[in-house]
């Protein structure tokens, strides 16, 4: 007898399944449960864009600690996909389960032996019960879900509740649904050992917090951030993003009386085409972004640059995947950094933010907006796969009722009527940031041409070397303003005072808690910082130089933070640590405390500093 | 070359329109194109064409992207708002525009090569997508910008300044203009100022998609013996299909044609175009019909220039996309932001 795992809320399941068979929302239905069960769970979709066998993982972490990071390993494996049921079987942990159909007889060859193997005849019992062949294979989803709960004790009514809410509307479908969930139940808790040694026990754990996406939160964002043009063109793992914007606009803003839309969603024909029509319906004054992935952001390079010359507000949503080139399309990464911070030709610098979770997704997706029109220039949300297209727990949504939409330095008719002089790049308040008007305005004043050629203060054409530099030194001074005005990094101090520091940011902070908590647990402490944008605000620079080792820890072979942190701050290089993942897995604690443990050896004991007196 | 003020001078006796503008009003900044250049008449035109239809200045944007022609939206329209982009993108940077505010004239203007080479797949997406705009390309066959290569448009046979022969195809942008929908194409020439200032003020006043290929020869690089763009070649080959008098929405009919030689053309703001028939059989409601004559007489080595197709109720972006009436860049934070009071539920929904 093989041994059996024993763990209560803290272990991981990882669900294989053929694309397209259902699956999504029986995996959601799990997930669900957990956490309406008080236990935090955290799902993450795998799903490689090899067509072949239509593979699909769903893995979902349970962790009472409340542990959203990625772990490393499988205890239980639901192989519902003969295709890839080779590679499933190997990654379980030894003592773990497989869960499989077992109404085909399988080989022994096809089993490991230390493993605990669970079969349910779910095809046959399908096949007995549905006559219609799409029913067998969505209701055998249901089945598998309800002997799991038995499997893990997972709570029944809980799971009833669950069913009534998803077919609210379609109360038709409530019934059958919870009767595959009972067949599957009734089955296990009759012919099989329940529950397993691993399960699922009833927590308050979960507070107020909510469970999205990341993606459907940005566009979430975007609406309240008051975007009203949306240009896009179709990228894994963006896609969402722009689709979710067109939901939540039906939703929210269409005209009650008329039908119409307080918004404009084109889908264009390439990158260039959805950054060119965001370039030109923020230049005339409407909330404008785009939705892409580091491909994209190849193409928009010349684009971007003339925004930030000829200072256009826009919003680009990089969700990051795997580069370069077509690189790891479906996984996850941290590697448009510098082709963002430093988008185009010429001499460029651009805004850029970090959200750590779906909740900072809506907030910076909001707030992005307002920089972008108060700063005149391209603001970059950063987003990545993980955070975009899984759905996390996170902290509920907030909005302060007396927030009002920032739309910056614009003059209207009146003020043009009111003022001494306008000139479109002139620095009246010293913030870099010049005064603008919208096309239309007004019948004799304020009208300038637009251009990516050098201009003067006044917007005229130039090539003269003086106004250039002017220019380009008045773009730095508003990029300073920028570095006050974006979000600052958020720094976690250790429990107690120690030399060493470690930064990170994005979908990193999971992960990072809990490499924390672990390090602290094993003597090994270290202040934290989180950064949250580009421009640096001073705390980055401060952190540093407080700390004599810093680990920068981050999700791309080059380390492009550090990069950009050295190159923005002149720190010396040495004083930097990259701690890389970038095998396209989302980076785990495990990971973490390994690098800066093994780096990290000794260093504690005697520093290295005060090892000569 | 910087920026050239030009004197502010006006003669009390320049004649006003109806919003009491003189032609002055609709100037930009001194050209600083080679004397003789094709585009500098085509800003002359568009500056009689805004002043004749009595447009406010301001309610017009100007877009473009780079080259000679490119350049030219500096040179009239001084109270517009201008946007000179990137090379080959205006489209779509105009395509945004009007979809943050649909009540503006759109005016994009752009070169053989902005348009045909480097920007052909925005050239062809905006006029598919029916955005309302007036559209022209300033066609010289060559790039007068970078000194005088090949454009997309150049015929096969021609020959450059330097001697070369070109051995490409030429892509005609009417017939792609025609292909994709527009609802508007027309075709003219530079030194004809009669068509082309009728043919822009009908175009301004489209209610989508307009386009006009305005053949505009490039003295510097393209009008010499051999061009099929030289000012010579182009007059001698010049087949205009009709000729026309554009008569603003409650505008006052002057022209008068004989019984039968004129048809009137009603389009969706209320304005007419008076049509004068050249050639007897061209039926300006015919897109298939127009493509194949278009085809026959290019073979037969003429250009042929007028009004080629009009659809008079076209349906622009905004209409398909179903946008409210009242411009997207007008929209109050309460019209925008669903606001606290949406949050609880939405997050009522997420647990
Ligand atoms: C991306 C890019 N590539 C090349 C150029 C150089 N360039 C400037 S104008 C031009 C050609 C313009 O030709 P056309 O549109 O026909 O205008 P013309 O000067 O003939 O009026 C080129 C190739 C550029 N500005 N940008
Ligand atoms: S180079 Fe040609 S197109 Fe350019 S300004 Fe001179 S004549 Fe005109
Ligand atoms: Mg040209």
């Amino acid at each position: 007898m093989p041994q059996r795992l024993e763990a209560t809320n803290d272990f991981v399941v990882k669900f294989a399944n053929v694309n397209g068979s259902g699956s999504a929302s029986a995996n959601q239905l799990f997930a669900k449960a957990i956490l309406r069960m008080g236990v935090p769970a955290t799902p993450r979709n795998i799903f490689p864009s090899n067509i072949q066998g239509l593979p699909t993982w769903y893995e979902v972490r349970i962790s009472e600690k409340g542990y959203l990071g990625a772990r490393g390993g499988v205890d239980l494996a639901v192989a519902m996909n003969p295709q890839t049921w080779d590679r499933d079987v190997k990654e379980i942990e030894p003592g773990g389960y497989l869960f499989h159909d077992s109404s085909k007889p399988m080989p022994d060859s096809k089993f490991r032996k230390d493993i605990n193997v669970v079969g349910v005849p779910l095809t046959e019992m399908c096949n007995r019960t549905y006559s219609d062949p799409r029913q067998r294979q969505l209701f055998k989803n249901i089945v598998y879900v309800g002997a799991l709960s038995a499997l893990l004790e997972i709570e029944p009514a809980v799971v009833e509740q669950l069913l009534s809410e998803q077919f609210k509307g379609k109360d038709k479908l409530i019934a059958p649904n919870v009767k595959a969930f009972h067949m599957g139940r009734d089955w296990a808790l009759e012919n099989l050992q329940c529950p397993l040694g691993i399960r699922v026990a009833r927590r308050e754990a979960i507070g107020d917090r909510i469970f999205l996406e990341g993606n459907s939160a940005a566009a979430l964002g975007a609406v309240y951030g008051g975007a009203s043009v949306c240009a896009w063109y179709p990228i894994t793992p963006s896609s969402s993003l722009a689709e979710a914007f067109e939901r939540h606009c039906r939703r929210y803003r269409t005209d009650k009386e008329t039908g119409k839309g307080r918004y404009a969603i084109v889908q264009a024909e390439d990158e260039l085409a959805s950054i060119g029509m965001v370039i030109g319906a923020a230049w005339n004054g409407a909330r404008a972004f785009t939705a892409t992935s580091g491909p994209g952001i190849s193409l928009m390079q010349e684009f971007l640059g003339l925004a930030y010359f000829a200072e256009i507000p826009a919003v680009v949503f990089d969700v990051q995947r795997g580069g370069p080139s077509t690189g790891m399309p479906t996984r996850n990464q941290q590697s448009d950094v510098l082709s963002c911070a430093y988008a185009s030709h010429g001499d460029t610098k651009h805004v850029l933010l970090f959200p750590e979770d779906p909740r900072e997704c809506f907030e910076f997706g909001a707030t992005a907006f307002d920089l972008a029109d108060r700063l005149q220039t391209p603001i970059f949300v950063m987003l990545e796969l993980e955070i975009g297209m899984n759905e996390r727990l996170c902290a509920p949504l907030a909005w302060d009722p007396a927030r009002k939409l920032d739309r910056g330095k614009v003059m209207s008719a009146a003020d043009l009527d009111a003022a001494r002089q306008f000139g479109r790049y002139l620095d009246v308040d010293g913030d870099g940031i010049p005064f603008r008007t919208l096309p239309g305005t007004h019948p004799t004043k304020g009208a300038f041409f637009t251009r990516g050629t050098t201009k003067d203060r006044m917007a005229r054409y130039s090539e003269e070397g003086p106004d250039y530099v002017d220019n380009m030194e008045r773009l730095l001074r508003k990029f300073a303003t920028a570095a006050k005005l974006a979000p600052a990094a958020v720094a976690r101090p250790a429990q107690q005072p120690t030399r060493a520091g470690v930064i990170y940011y994005g979908s990193t902070s999971p992960a990072m808690d809990e490499a924390l908590d672990t390090l602290h647990e094993r003597n090994v402490h270290l202040d934290a910082l989180r950064v949250r944008a580009f421009p640096f605000g001073p705390e980055v620079a401060e952190f540093i130089a407080a700390h004599d080792s810093v680990f920068l820890v981050e999700q791309n072979r080059d380390a492009q933070m550090r990069t950009l942190i050295v190159n923005e701050l002149g720190i010396d290089p040495a004083r930097i640590v990259p701690v890389l993942n970038f095998d396209g897995n989302p980076i785990t604690a495990r990971f973490i405390v390994k690098a800066i443990a093994d780096r990290m050896a000794g260093a504690n004991v005697t520093p290295l500093r005060k090892a000569v007196p | 070359m910087t920026y050239l003020p030009k004197p502010k001078f006006r003669h009390p006796s320049l004649p006003a329109n109806a919003l009491g503008f003189t032609r002055r009003d609709y100037e930009g900044a001194v050209s600083t194109l080679c004397a003789g250049c094709g585009h500098d008449s085509i800003s002359a035109a568009i500056i009689q064409a805004c002043f004749e239809l009595s447009l406010p200045p301001h309610r017009i944007a100007k877009l473009s992207g780079i080259g000679c022609s490119s350049k030219t939206p500096t040179y009239f329209l001084g109270a517009s708002h201008g946007f000179n982009s990137v090379h080959g993108r205006m489209p779509s940077v105009l395509t945004g525009a009007n979809l943050a505010n649909r009540d503006l004239v759109y005016l994009g203007v752009s070169g053989d090569g902005d348009s045909a080479s480097i920007g052909l797949g925005q050239f062809a997406h905006a006029i598919r997508r029916g955005v309302n705009m007036l559209y022209i390309v300033e066609n010289n066959g060559v790039y007068g910008l970078t000194k005088g290569q090949f454009s997309a448009t150049s015929d096969r046979g021609s020959k450059s300044k330097k001697g070369v022969v070109n051995s490409d195809e030429p892509i005609d942008l009417i017939g792609m203009a025609l292909q994709l929908g527009a609802t508007y194409v027309a075709r003219s020439f530079s030194g004809d100022k009669a068509q082309l200032v009728p043919l822009i003020k009908a175009g301004l006043l489209h209610g989508g998609a307009a386009f006009i290929d305005c053949i505009s020869p490039c003295v510097a690089f393209n009008n010499h013996e051999g061009s099929t763009r030289s000012f010579d070649y182009v007059r001698a080959h010049n087949e205009a299909v009709n000729r026309l008098d554009v008569i603003p929405a409650r505008g006052e009919i002057t022209t008068q044609y004989a019984p039968g030689e004129s048809v009137d053309v009603r389009q969706h703001d209320g304005s007419v175009i008076r049509l004068k028939k050249v050639a007897a059989d061209y039926d300006t409601s015919d897109r298939v019909a127009a493509l194949t004559y278009l085809q026959r007489r290019q073979e037969a080595g003429e250009i042929v220039t007028g009004l080629l197709y009009l659809d008079e109720e076209p349906v622009d972006l905004h209409a398909a996309l179903k946008t409210v009436e009242k411009p997207l860049n007008a929209l109050s934070d309460a019209e925008l932001c669903p606001g606290a009071g949406e949050i609880a539920k939405i997050n009522a929904s997420l647990r």
